[in-house]
């Protein structure tokens, strides 16, 4: 699966893209995100939203056959 | 005429475009934003806009459309720049035709107070050599507010 980064979270984990495996038990967004968070503190943050395959989530989700999870940071606007 | 291009945009050819393309109407109002010169007593020597392919091109998609019916516009066009801007080329474009001109006008705010706070851009400036993320200004949330203020939403 691939998580992909944008904003300023994609400079905190040095790419826009991650392939990753999903270990057993990391079956919803929240524990995707809580999971990856170890690592990358940022997106713990609660203003950082989560896209899965291009639809936005609440965080309850399950993650099933999902191909890209987003994390999105505020956006900066047009 | 809505969407991204990560190549330069030329606002007087999309709005030759537009205008040909709306028929009937009796006024059509156009903006472009341009990428500053300066910002936070910097020098900006360029942007780069981050985005979503799908996020972003919806969120463009449901502001035209919401601009669209709500000032019984004819039609609308938003293109927005991606990637790396430099200053004093243009980042964005809106044109809107309607029927009178005073909803032309009001479109084309509204528009871009939604695309200024709601679309899914991220803009990295790189002022005086070094990088910053730049969120939406307060300022831009107040204009924002006051079309709900208007009209209740």
């Amino acid at each position: 699966m691939k998580l992909l980064f944008f904003g300023r979270l994609r400079d905190c984990a040095g790419v826009g893209e991650r392939e990753i495996d999903l270990p057993p038990g990391i079956t919803t967004v929240a524990s995707l995100r809580e999971w990856i968070g170890r690592d990358l503190p940022q997106l713990l943050e609660p203003t950082v939203r989560i896209a899965i395959d291009d639809r936005l989530a609440i965080g309850g989700e399950t993650i099933g056959d999902a191909r890209e999870i987003a994390f999105l940071p505020t956006v900066s606007g047009g | 005429m809505i969407g991204v291009s990560d190549k330069p945009i030329d606002p007087p050819s999309l709005l030759a475009t537009f205008i040909a393309s709306v028929a009937g109407a009796g006024g059509i109002a156009s903006f472009t934003g341009v990428v500053r010169e300066s910002n936070e007593g910097g020098e900006v020597e360029r942007l780069w806009l981050d985005f979503h392919g799908q996020l972003t091109v919806s969120a463009l998609n449901e502001i035209g459309g919401d601009t669209r019916t709500r000032f019984a516009l004819i039609d609308i066009a938003i293109v927005h720049r991606v990637g790396t801007v430099l200053p004093g080329e243009p980042i964005v474009f809106v044109a809107a035709g309607a029927e009178h001109r005073r909803a032309a006008f009001d479109a084309v705010d509204y528009a871009m107070d939604r695309v200024k706070t709601e679309a899914p851009f991220w803009k990295r400036e790189t002022r005086d050599g070094t990088d910053h993320w730049i969120e939406a200004r307060p300022s831009d949330h107040d204009h924002r507010a006051r079309w709900e203020d208007e009209f209740g939403r």
